[in-house]
């Protein structure tokens, strides 16, 4: 089995499995590959006792689904597949960050912290994120899905272009 | 037992984007900047090979569509933000739960502002709701079914010419994966 222990494997096989486990999910629970739905849900459930007249309540109700699953797997599984090759010892601070914004940890984990949050609100208003649209919807061809994709990418782009503009070390 | 298959299906799921080399900051602000097509080869593939697999067995009956309306204000809007949220945090949703699998510690303080990030979509649910009506809504339609036509010609077109790609790039990337 050393192919397990095996640092990295080669995208576009990675991709092709990724695609299998979706039918995987399709044929077992008729669900989808996504990540950001549980995040909106575990947020909803923490605050319900207390915010239950929340219009938001009138039309959702949290629940702890497949997909709450999926994630807890996804971390279990990177978690896995990390001990396995021993690519587990990485810099607090990223070095292509680091080239660009300095070595400050502080600074780094707030704009993470900012990133994280203004990335899922983004996903959740459009209802999908990478996972979602970018394979899920992606797969159905859906119009939302194949509009998002390259709006979120030529935001990306543009911002990130702009940001790296002068970092040193940019391979 | 469904809750079962999908830890199952997510364990395989972050297994395989640790394999694919995505949990990580810089390979994806890369990706941005067009220097690193790791992310775009990944995600164009499992789109593609999904793709042959979902409508061979929506032909067959064994699954329904399940798409996200096309609510062009709300699409572009948490499009616009989720580009600007990946590039400060430096992982997306997916591989952003994976780099904390993999043990990085500012994907754990994103994941807390992803968390935060809900909650405020939670709260802020009637101004969403609001821009979702506001503005134009092409409903839940895909490419085949807008153009009217055969969603065979968009698998195969699609898987053509992402085998195209793949079989281009391949070459190109050996050396650094063999």
């Amino acid at each position: 089995m050393n192919w397990l222990r095996k640092k990295y494997w080669e995208p576009f096989t990675t991709g092709a499995l990724i695609g299998i486990l979706s039918w995987f999910a399709n044929l077992s629970t008729d669900n989808f590959l996504g990540i950001t739905t549980p995040f909106e849900h575990t947020a909803a459930f923490l605050i319900e006792p207390v915010a239950n007249e929340l219009r938001y309540f009138a039309q959702n109700t949290p629940e702890l689904n497949w997909e709450w699953m999926l994630v807890l797997g996804v971390f279990l599984g990177a978690y896995t597949s990390s001990k396995l090759s021993g690519d587990r010892v990485h810099p607090t601070v990223p070095p292509l960050w680091q080239a660009r914004f300095g070595k400050s940890v502080g600074k780094r984990m707030w704009f993470s912290f900012l990133g994280g949050f203004i990335m899922m609100y983004g996903a959740r208003v459009a209802q999908g994120c990478t996972s979602g649209h970018g394979i899920s919807g992606v797969l159905q061809f859906a119009v939302s899905s194949w509009i998002f994709v390259p709006v979120f990418g030529v935001t990306g782009i543009f911002l990130a272009k702009f940001l790296y503009r002068d970092a040193k070390g940019v391979a | 037992m469904t809750l079962i298959l999908g830890l199952l299906t997510g364990f395989v799921f972050g297994f395989l984007l640790q394999k694919g080399r995505v949990p990580k900051h810089d390979v994806i602000i890369k990706a941005f900047l067009l220097k690193d097509f790791t992310a775009a080869k990944i995600m164009a593939t499992a789109g593609a090979v999904g793709a042959v697999g979902f409508y061979t067995f929506n032909n067959l009956g064994y699954i329904e569509l399940q798409i996200k309306p096309a609510e062009l204000g709300a699409i572009i809007f948490g499009g616009v933000l989720f580009g600007i949220g990946i590039v400060f945090y430096g992982y997306c949703p997916g591989t952003g739960v994976s780099a904390v699998g993999e043990g990085h510690k500012d994907a754990l303080v994103g994941m807390l502002g992803m968390l935060i990030g809900g909650l405020f979509y939670v709260i802020t649910f009637p101004f969403v709701q609001a821009i979702r009506k506001d503005y134009p809504d092409i409903g839940k339609e895909t490419l085949p079914s807008i153009t009217e036509s055969s969603p065979l010609l968009w698998v195969v077109g699609f898987t053509l010419v992402i085998s195209m790609i793949a079989f281009a790039a391949r070459r190109k990337q050996r050396r650094v994966y063999e």
